[in-house]
């Protein structure tokens, strides 16, 4: 059933790919895009809902000025122009999740439109242009029950949710993306990556993209390379590939699609425009409705709300409050750090740099704040299946456990002790150390205790040492350190050893 | 045909002839109660509304407790708002959170909406007693309630003829005394038509006056609610108990509202510039009606009003831009009607698709009115057509802003009959639509411009023996104008006539002679 590719250096022999990337953001907002409902995720089903985000007959919607807002600071922080006066349009189509049977988005007049970013792959900065960023509302959520797949065909009956309906919604999309080759998978992916720390930058969304608030379309065309002095061929026929929810997805998606069009090219045959649905199992695309048969939206400017015409003052202000951008603080960051190219990177796929800068703010040194999020703290974050920043640990803490490393009073296998303390709400590293008794012990009383009695439990080894076999030292120290729960200074245990077998 | 007159005098005891004004401040006064008034409202239309169908559903008990509320807040002292214990005609276009709200349609039939509407809500906090919902066509599309799925309702000057639409069941609950007040909602005509064809009073506020909040969406760009009764200060209390500023409709305007009172307490003209619009008359408007309105201009004038004569050439195109840009509103407004939430589910034997059973019910809830208005506006805003249709439309409408700015630098406000003709039989236009949509000829341009418009009656046709209603439009939030010219006619014409017009109206006990299809 799985269509046949072409091999992708063999692709990039013979094609350009265009990419175009739609990104849905929802928004943090407490209540919802044109209601007071709230936005919290995972409460039980409808009970966030009112006539309004229900749709009842009557209800009207009035705009949610915090999310003209954040819509605002995203279009500035994607160097957008912000429009002087836009509407709301009415996108008309029938389906049951969606409670008025059409969505209230934005049409030909977005809020910001005409901007640009820019992200870094492999050390070459690649300029992104962005055609638009508008403002619209999500739909509910449908649970197709009885079917094998969970989708709507051979489900048994559905169920409807409309908690998520109405919650504000970012669209950004892009203009085409050309040139990149074939780094194309890699530069969406560090697009998304880039859009995720921006998004959290300005504290406008959750961006967690396995609970679906930060979602991306991958348009995807192929066209043939040029020959030498022949101009660029025409866009080929897109494809939309949709349910991409992960960065590597987003890489996976684009190079499996790219690899099934040249294939498909290559064999004579014509890319059909279609939307797509990526497969996590398989890491293919498979077709959904085809583009050809869309259905008509009949958009119309909504007359329930009067247009957004922000004042030039608003705007100005919002400028002059944005954050540092992401591309910029990476290069800030990279020099300050001294991090290799690849541990760089990591980083920022882990979503990791605004919380390394505030470890460092908070005084520790960039390699311990690297090591502690990169290692433990994202082992953790994977085990209970959250973003980093949700750990529940915060850059202060993690700086004050490095501090208390340093200074002796504990040790690196005493700090995921600590961790576990601050996790359980146990307070700050220094309490859950006092509280829970973990400091190291450097007392040469009790230490000296521990260690004569491992050298009378291991005449054999101190024998050796006797002999002046220092590195059999290593096995007393275990053996002291395992007496005392690792709670032992191990560089004073060591000396003692050497001074009393010496 | 019609019964023989039966003049009764407003100052006889029965409450049902009563004026608002009059009926508040005996309650206050303590001379009658509010639940005494109520019954007798209710006695009144279990008496005659048989015959006129101008409701769709009273409740009676929910009646009853809400005037009880009012006589013991009185009882104990509590300040009470000027027309607390009144009882009112509610359209059954808005919310009353418990009661049905049909829209005439079957598609929301059991239907009981869990919120009130803004206007219901205010009615309720000045002590206004909700008697009932009110009949009208499906969706208010139509000019004389058959379109509604639950019958027509009949005009009480002649029960054989239409009580006008969209709103012609508060029109008729007035006429017939079965309510001092009601609450129309006015798309191109709703309140004012109804209003002129039942010898009543009816005003459309200005675009944002009064909150769109819980009333059921037909066209959401020219949907206005507004006060109906058969005084022009009654209109006018009514009128400043539901308009201001209401968060919760984006369009509605965050202004003070005009001193409606005052200008209905006043009714002084001198020196107002009454500006006849020359588009509004002539051919197809009926010599009787035409008769009555120059009489009514001519009174205007003698009350010391300055008469111009304007010209709006591009009102000739407002019917048809209208009838491209509600079509398209409506088209989606009624899309929510499904079957998923809420109202009529029709087809869902458990194997059928949630689209088949989307489609069974509007196919099955929905009258041919409202189909062919939501196939006309899908049309119209498809893509390849929206320019031609939609776009030119809104174009159109800019034209009549335009007209109407003329026309108010010449004029203080404008004048015309409001309807071509008096009321036409039942039965008579349904096969005809254009010669239905005809009807709002006049009415429909203050929708498109959003300014403030009324009907006041002025007599009755030589012609027919039946009712004849001026319009008065007024510029956006100068509503009060309407008020001051509707009580400048109501003085003088109730001097001609020594008394109101409705007392000379029969009285509508006789069954109808024509049964008329739904």
């Amino acid at each position: 059933m799985s269509e046949p590719v072409l091999d992708y250096d063999e692709v990039l022999e013979r094609f350009d790919p265009v990419l175009g990337l739609e990104v849905h953001v929802e928004l943090n907002t407490a209540s919802k895009m044109f209601c007071g409902c709230s936005t919290a995720f995972g409460a039980e089903p409808n009970t966030q809902v009112c006539p309004v985000c229900l749709g009842l007959p009557g209800s009207l919607p009035v705009v949610n000025g915090t999310a003209v807002e954040s819509a605002m600071r995203i279009g500035l922080a994607l160097n957008c122009s912000i429009a002087e006066w836009c509407r709301f349009a009415r996108k008309n189509y029938f389906y049951p999740d969606m409670p008025k049977n059409f969505q209230i988005s934005q049409y030909d007049e977005p809020i910001a439109y005409d901007g640009w970013t820019e992200v870094e792959v492999d050390g070459t900065s690649y300029r992104i242009g962005i055609e638009r960023a508008h403002m619209e509302e999500d739909t509910g959520k449908s649970l197709h029950v009885g079917g094998a797949t969970g989708r709507i065909h051979g489900a048994d009956h559905s169920l409807l949710d409309y908690n998520r309906a109405g919650v504000p919604l970012i669209e950004i999309v892009t203009k085409p993306i050309e040139g990149t080759g074939a780094k194309a998978p890699e530069v969406a992916r560090a697009y998304v990556a880039m859009l995720r720390d921006l998004l959290r930058g300005l504290g406008v969304s959750d961006v967690r993209m396995e609970q679906g608030s930060l979602r991306c379309d991958a348009n995807v065309s192929l066209r043939p390379r040029p020959e030498p002095g022949e101009p660029e061929a025409p866009y080929g026929t897109r494809t939309e590939t949709k349910n991409v929810n992960s960065l590597r997805s987003v890489e996976r998606a684009i190079r499996y699609e790219m690899t099934r069009q040249a294939a498909r090219l290559q064999a004579g045959q014509t890319v059909t425009q279609e939307t797509r649905h990526f497969q996590e199992n398989s890491g293919t695309t498979i077709a959904g409705r085809s583009k050809e048969q869309a259905e008509d939206y009949r958009y119309f400017p909504e007359p329930d709300l009067v247009p957004v015409a922000p004042d030039r003052e608003w705007v100005e202000r919002l400028r002059a409050g944005l954050p540092e951008a992401p591309a910029v603080r990476l290069r800030r960051v990279s020099e300050a750090w001294g991090f290799s190219e690849l541990e760089l990177r990591d980083v920022v796929n882990a979503g990791a740099v605004g919380l390394i800068e505030e470890t460092v703010t908070a005084g520790a040194s960039p390699q311990a704040a690297r090591k502690w999020w990169l290692g433990e703290l994202a082992r953790r974050a994977n085990e209970t299946g959250v973003e980093l920043d949700a750990v529940g640990v915060t850059p202060a803490q993690v700086a004050a456990v490095q501090r208390l490393i340093d200074a002796g009073t504990i040790n690196d296998k005493l700090a995921r002790q600590v961790f576990d303390g601050v996790l359980a709400g146990e307070g700050d590293p220094e309490q859950v150390v006092a509280a829970r008794g973990l400091a190291v012990v450097s007392d040469d009383g009790a230490l000296g205790a521990a260690v004569d009695e491992a050298i009378a439990a291991n005449p054999d080894v101190a024998d050796k040492i006797r002999a002046g076999k220092v590195a059999a030292a290593g096995a007393l120290i275990g053996a002291v350190m395992k007496q005392m729960r690792g709670q032992a200074d191990a560089a004073r245990v060591r000396e003692l050893i050497l001074s009393k077998l010496g | 045909m019609s019964a023989p007159t039966t003049p009764a005098a407003t100052a006889t005891g029965d409450p049902t002839r009563r004026t608002a004004v009059d009926l508040a401040a005996a309650i206050a006064a303590g001379e009658t109660s509010a639940v005494e008034v109520t019954r007798a409202h209710l006695d009144r239309i279990e008496a005659v509304d048989e015959a006129v169908h101008a409701f769709l559903h009273v409740d009676g008990e929910r009646a009853l407790a809400s005037a009880a509320e009012v006589d013991r807040r009185r009882a104990d002292g509590e300040p009470l708002g000027p027309l607390a214990g009144v009882p009112l005609a509610l359209k059954d276009v808005l919310t009353y959170a418990g009661a049905p709200t049909t829209c005439g349609s079957k598609i929301l039939e059991g239907w009981r909406p869990p919120y009130n509407a803004t206007v219901t809500q205010r009615l309720l906090d000045a002590g206004i007693v909700i008697l009932g919902k009110t009949n009208l066509d499906e969706f208010a599309m139509g000019s004389s309630t058959e379109n509604s799925a639950y019958g027509p309702t009949h005009n009480p000057w002649d029960l054989d003829r239409i009580p006008g639409g969209s709103g012609g069941g508060s029109a008729a609950a007035l006429a017939a005394f079965e309510a001092p007040l009601a609450i129309g909602t006015d798309t191109g005509g709703s309140i004012r038509q109804p209003a002129a064809v039942t010898g009543t009073v009816g005003v459309k506020p200005t675009y944002g006056g009064t909150s769109r909040y819980g009333l059921v969406a037909l066209a959401s760009s020219l949907d206005q609610p507004g006060p109906c009764a058969r005084s022009v200060l009654d209109t006018a209390l009514l009128h400043a108990v539901i308009a201001g500023h209401d968060p919760r409709d984006s369009t509605s305007i965050d202004a003070p509202v005009p001193d409606v009172v005052a200008a209905a307490r006043s009714g002084d003209v001198a020196g107002l510039r009454v500006g006849v619009v020359r588009e509004l008359g002539g051919e197809g408007y009926a010599p009787g009606v035409e008769q009555r309105f120059r009489e009514s201009v001519d009174l205007l004038a003698a009350a010391g009003a300055e008469i111009v004569e304007v010209s709006c050439p591009h009102f000739r195109y407002a019917l048809p831009a209208y009838y491209l840009i509600l079509p398209s509103e409506a088209s989606s407004n009624l899309a929510k009607f499904d079957a998923m939430r809420f109202g009529l589910r029709v087809g869902d034997d458990g194997v059928a698709s949630a689209e088949q059973v989307m489609a069974a019910t509007r196919e099955a809830g929905f009258g041919a009115e409202v189909k062919r208005r939501i196939i006309l506006g899908t049309y119209a805003l498809s893509s390849g057509y929206y320019d031609a249709y939609y776009g030119q439309a809104q174009k159109v409408r800019t034209l009549v802003i335009r007209d109407f700015e003329n026309a108010f630098a010449a004029a203080d406000v404008l004048v015309s009959p409001t309807t071509p003709t008096t009321a036409f039989r039942l039965g008579e236009r349904v096969d005809d639509p254009l010669a239905m949509y005809a009807n709002d000829l006049c009415t429909i341009p203050s929708n498109l411009a959003g300014n403030a418009s009324a009907s006041f009656p002025v007599g009755l046709s030589p012609d027919d023996g039946l009712p004849v209603g001026l319009q008065v439009i007024a510029p956006p939030l100068a509503d009060d104008r309407l008020y001051r010219v509707g009580a400048a006619l109501e003085r003088a014409l109730g001097e001609q006539w020594g008394g109101p017009l409705l007392d000379r109206i029969p009285e509508p006990t006789a069954r109808p002679s024509v049964e008329v299809q739904a």
